[in-house]
C-alpha cells in the first residue's frame, strides 16, 4: 500500500472524485495542500476574492453539473468566510465539499492564531463534517465526505484539516465503495405506496403536480414529464423546481407561492390531489397554512423522510429517490393502460377552470413610455438568449422577475437561492457554472444591491477568461425591502435606499471588463445585444424603474388565494 | 406528551453536540439526557426524555435518524417499558431528624452512602415517580443538595406464554 501524506490524500481523493476544478483562497493553515496540488498539477484552481465567493463557485458549478462542487479555505477568517455559503448550500440541499485548514491539532483549544472552531460553528448548517486528527483515518472521512454529499438528499460537507495531520504520513487506502452503517438514504420506494398513490390519483378530479428541486437534484425531469403528459395533469414548480419541468410546455401553470402565478396559486388552492415530487412545502409556498390547498389529499414524493409531514399532513407518503418513484408510477398508469384521452376528457372541466385562472389574470406588467421596466429586460434577456441560457440571479425582485419573466425549459438552468436567499450568491455562482460549461452563455441577474455583496470577484472572472454575463436590473434600492415597506410599513423606506452607487460601467472598465448602460425602453434591446455578443465579462446596467413592484404577491402570513395584482 | 426516545449512536467525537444542537436549533425539548457507552464500544447509548405532540414526536424522530452518526432510535415509550433514574440527595441530619432520615431510607430502600456530623447522603432510585416521593419528604427535613442521573429506560420483553 502507498503511503502518503496528509496533504497528498487530498490530491488523490479529488482527482478519484473527478473533481477537475476547486474554488480556493490560501493561508498559512492550508498553505500544504496548495503546495501538494501544485506539484501534481492535475487540478484546475480557481483563485477567488473573498472565500464566500469560493463556496459560491462551488455551490453554482455542483447546480449546473449536479457533481459535488469543491472550495478550499484557510483556519479561522478564511473558513468563517465560507460560512454563508455553506449555509447556501444546506438550504438548497446542493452537493459540495469545503476544505478547511486548522491549526495544529496540539494547539486546538487553545485560542491560537487563525483559530477557530469551524466544525461547531458549521455543524448545524452542514450534512455532515469533520475535523481530522488521525491521518490514518483521513482517507476513509475523504471517501465518505464526497458520498455523503451526493448521496441521500445532497448537501455541504466540511472537513478540516489540521496542518501537522496535512503533513503525516500513513497509507493511502482508498476504498472504491463505501458503506455507512449508520447511514442508510432509503432510494427505492415500496411499490405498494405507489400503488396506493395510483389510486388517489385514480380518484381525483382536480390533481395538480407540484414540483420542487428535488427533480433537478435526481435528474428526473425526464420522468416526471412523461407522468405529466400521460395522466395530462397540471404542473406547478417552486422555485427551485423552475426548468424540471418546461416552462412552455402547455401544462404549466408556472411558479407558486408568494411571488407564483395566479392560475398556480388557484389551482393549488382548489386542488383535490396534490401529487408533490421533490418539493418540501415551504412557507412560500403554502403561505398561511390553515388555508393552504383545504380540499386535497397529498401524494409526497420525497428522499429525505423529514421533508415529509413537515409542514403539512400527508395521505400517501413515498420516501424514495424521485426519479424511480416517477418511473414506478408511470409504469403502474401505462399498466393500467388507460389513454391519455381517458384522462383529458377527466380532467376537461378542471382545465377549463384552470384556463379561465390563467386568463383572468396572466402574468403581465404596465408599461410605461420613458422607463425601462424590469420585467422588459428580463423578457428581451429571455428573447435573445431563446431561453438557453445558464442564468444565475441575486436575491430579491430582480431574482423574483427572473422566475417569472424568463421561461426555463431545462433543468439546471436557473441557479438561485432560494432557501437561504443569499445576496451576493448569483454572480460567484455564475463563475462557478462558467468554469463547468465554458462554452455556454452563463447570465447573472443581478440588483444593484446585491452585486456589491461580491462584486470582487470581477477580478476572478477576469483573470480566469471567464465571459460570465452581468445583468443589473438599478432601482438604487434595496427594491424587494422597499416593496414591504411600502406595502406594509407606510412607505417608511429605512435604510433601503442608496445615495451612492457606483458607476458600474467604469468599474467593469476598471477591472478590465466592458460596461453598457441603458436608461431608456428603447436601449434595452440593443444594450443587451451588445453586451452578451461582446467578448469576455460583460456587466450590462439597467436604470429601471425604481419603485416598480413584484407581483402577484402573497403578503407574508395570507392564504395565497389572498394576492396582491399588478 | 412525554416520550422516552433510545438512541444508539456512533462514537464519534462531536456526535452528542449534533444531538443537542438539533434539539436547540429546531426548538425541540430535551427534558432529560443520559449518555453511556455499550457492549459495543464503537456506539454509545442514549436515552433522551422530550415532551411534543405526535408531530413534533415524529419530526424528532425523523431528524435524529437524519444525522449520519446516528444508528438508530427507537420510541421506547410506544410500547411497555421500565424507566429508572437515581438521585444522591445530601439531608440535613442533626439530633432528633437522624433518626427519622434513616426511617424513611429504609422504608423507600434507599442507601445512605456517606455520614457525616450533621448530614447523611442518601442514594435513590427508582422511576420518576419514586425520586418525586423521597424528595417530597424529605424536604421538609432540609435537602442540601441534589444531584440526579436523568432517566434511564429500556423497553420490556414480550412476556409471551
Ligand atoms: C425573495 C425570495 C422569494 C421567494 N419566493 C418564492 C415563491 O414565490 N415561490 C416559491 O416556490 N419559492 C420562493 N422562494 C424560494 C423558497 O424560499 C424555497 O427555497 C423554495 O420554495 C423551496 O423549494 P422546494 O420546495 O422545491 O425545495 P428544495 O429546497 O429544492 O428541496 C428539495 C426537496 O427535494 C428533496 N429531494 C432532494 N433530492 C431528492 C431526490 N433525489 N429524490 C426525491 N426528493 C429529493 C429534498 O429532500 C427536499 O425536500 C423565494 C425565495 C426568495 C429568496
Ligand atoms: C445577505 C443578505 N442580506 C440581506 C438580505 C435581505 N434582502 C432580501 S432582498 C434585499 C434587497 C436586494 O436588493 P437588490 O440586490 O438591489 O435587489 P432588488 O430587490 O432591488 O432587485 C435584501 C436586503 C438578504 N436576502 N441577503
Ligand atoms: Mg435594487
Amino acid at each position: 500500500m502507498e503511503k502518503l501524506p496528509g496533504k497528498q490524500m487530498v490530491v488523490e481523493a479529488l482527482k478519484r472524485e473527478g473533481v477537475d476544478v476547486v474554488f480556493g483562497f490560501p493561508g498559512g493553515a492550508i498553505i500544504d495542500v496548495y503546495d501538494a496540488m501544485e506539484k501534481d498539477g492535475n487540478i484546475k484552481h480557481v483563485l477567488v476574492r473573498h472565500e464566500q465567493g469560493a463556496a459560491h463557485a462551488a455551490d453554482g458549478y455542483a447546480r449546473a453539473t449536479g457533481k459535488v462542487g469543491v472550495c478550499i479555505a484557510t483556519s479561522g477568517p478564511g473558513a468563517t468566510n465560507t460560512v454563508t455559503g455553506i449555509a447556501t448550500a444546506y438550504m438548497d440541499s446542493i452537493p459540495i465539499v469545503v476544505f478547511t485548514g486548522q491549526v495544529p491539532t496540539s494547539l486546538i483549544g487553545n485560542d491560537a492564531f487563525q483559530e477557530v472552531d469551524i466544525v461547531g460553528i458549521t455543524r448545524p448548517c452542514t450534512k455532515h463534517n469533520y475535523l481530522v486528527k488521525d491521518v490514518k483515518k483521513l482517507p476513509r472521512i475523504l471517501k465518505e465526505a464526497f458520498y455523503i454529499a451526493r448521496s441521500g438528499r445532497p448537501g455541504p460537507v466540511l472537513i478540516d484539516l489540521p496542518k501537522d495531520v496535512q503533513n503525516q504520513v500513513a497509507e493511502f487506502d482508498y476504498p472504491d465503495k463505501i458503506k455507512l452503517r449508520s447511514y442508510n438514504p432509503v432510494v427505492e420506494p415500496h411499490t405498494r405506496q405507489i400503488e396506493r398513490a395510483f389510486k388517489l390519483i385514480e380518484k381525483s378530479k382536480q390533481p395538480i403536480i407540484y414540483v420542487g428541486g428535488g427533480v433537478i437534484i435526481s435528474n428526473a425531469h425526464k420522468e416526471l414529464r412523461k407522468l405529466a403528459e400521460s395522466i395530462y395533469a397540471p404542473v406547478t414548480m417552486t422555485l427551485m423546481g423552475l426548468g424540471a419541468f418546461p416552462g412552455t410546455h402547455e401544462q404549466s401553470l408556472g411558479m407558486l407561492g408568494m411571488h407564483g402565478t395566479y392560475c398556480a396559486n388557484m389551482t393549488m388552492a382548489n386542488t383535490d390531489l396534490i401529487i408533490a415530487v421533490g418539493a418540501r412545502f415551504d412557507d412560500r409556498v403554502t403561505g398561511k397554512i390553515e388555508a393552504f390547498a383545504p380540499n386535497a389529499k397529498i401524494i409526497h414524493i420525497d428522499i429525505d423522510p423529514t421533508s415529509i409531514q413537515k409542514n403539512v399532513k400527508v395521505d400517501v407518503p413515498i420516501v424514495g429517490d424521485c426519479k424511480r418513484a416517477l418511473k414506478k408510477l408511470v409504469k403502474v398508469i401505462e399498466e393500467d393502460g388507460r389513454p391519455k384521452e381517458v384522462w383529458q376528457e377527466r380532467f376537461q372541466p378542471w382545465w377549463d377552470q384552470i384556463r379561465a385562472w390563467a386568463k383572468r389574470h396572466p402574468l403581465t406588467y404596465k408599461k410605461e413610455p420613458g422607463v425601462i421596466k424590469p420585467q422588459y429586460v428580463i423578457e428581451k434577456l429571455y428573447e435573445l438568449t431563446k431561453g438557453k441560457a445558464i442564468i444565475t440571479t441575486e436575491v430579491g425582485q430582480n431574482q423574483m422577475w427572473t422566475a417569472q419573466f424568463y421561461k426555463f425549459d431545462e433543468p439546471r438552468t436557473l441557479l438561485t437561492s432560494g432557501g437561504l436567499g443569499t445576496m451576493g450568491y448569483g454572480f460567484p455562482a455564475a463563475i462557478g457554472a462558467q468554469m463547468a460549461f465554458p462554452d455556454k452563455l452563463v447570465v447573472d441577474v443581478a440588483g444593484d444591491g446585491s452585486i456589491q455583496m461580491n462584486i470582487q470577484e470581477m477580478a476572478t472572472a477576469m483573470e480566469q477568461r471567464l465571459p460570465v454575463k452581468i445583468v443589473i436590473l438599478n432601482n438604487q434600492f434595496l427594491g424587494m425591502v422597499r416593496q414591504w415597506q411600502e406595502l406594509f410599513y407606510d412607505r417608511r423606506y429605512a435604510a433601503t435606499e442608496f445615495t451612492v452607487t457606483p458607476d458600474f460601467v467604469k468599474l467593469a472598465e476598471a477591472y478590465g471588463a466592458k460596461g453598457f448602460r441603458a436608461t431608456k425602453p428603447e436601449e434595452v434591446e440593443e444594450t443587451l445585444k451588445k453586451g452578451l455578443e461582446a467578448e469576455g465579462l460583460t456587466i450590462m446596467e439597467f436604470a429601471i424603474a425604481r419603485e416598480e413592484g413584484v407581483f402577484p404577491m402573497v403578503p407574508a402570513g395570507k392564504a395565497t388565494t389572498e394576492m396582491l395584482l399588478v | 406528551m412525554k416520550h422516552t426516545l433510545s438512541v444508539l449512536v456512533e462514537n464519534e467525537p462531536g456526535a452528542l453536540s449534533r444531538i443537542t444542537g438539533l434539539f436547540s436549533g429546531r426548538g425541540f425539548n430535551i427534558e432529560s439526557l443520559c449518555v453511556a457507552p455499550t457492549m459495543d464500544h464503537t456506539m454509545s447509548h442514549l436515552t433522551l426524555v422530550t415532551t411534543g405532540d405526535e408531530f413534533i414526536i415524529e419530526q424528532i424522530i425523523k431528524q435524529l435518524n437524519r444525522l449520519i452518526d446516528v444508528y438508530k432510535v427507537v420510541d421506547i415509550s410506544e410500547g411497555e417499558f421500565v424507566e429508572r433514574e437515581m438521585a444522591l440527595i445530601k439531608v440535613k441530619a442533626e439530633d432528633e431528624t437522624r433518626a427519622e432520615v434513616l426511617r424513611m431510607c429504609d422504608i423507600f430502600r434507599c442507601k445512605v452512602v456517606d455520614v457525616s456530623p450533621k448530614t447523611y447522603t442518601i442514594e435513590v432510585t427508582g422511576p420518576k415517580s419514586k425520586l418525586k416521593a423521597v424528595i417530597e419528604l424529605l424536604r421538609p427535613i432540609g435537602i442540601k443538595e441534589i444531584t440526579r442521573t436523568g432517566t434511564i429506560a429500556m423497553q420490556r420483553e414480550k412476556k409471551s406464554l
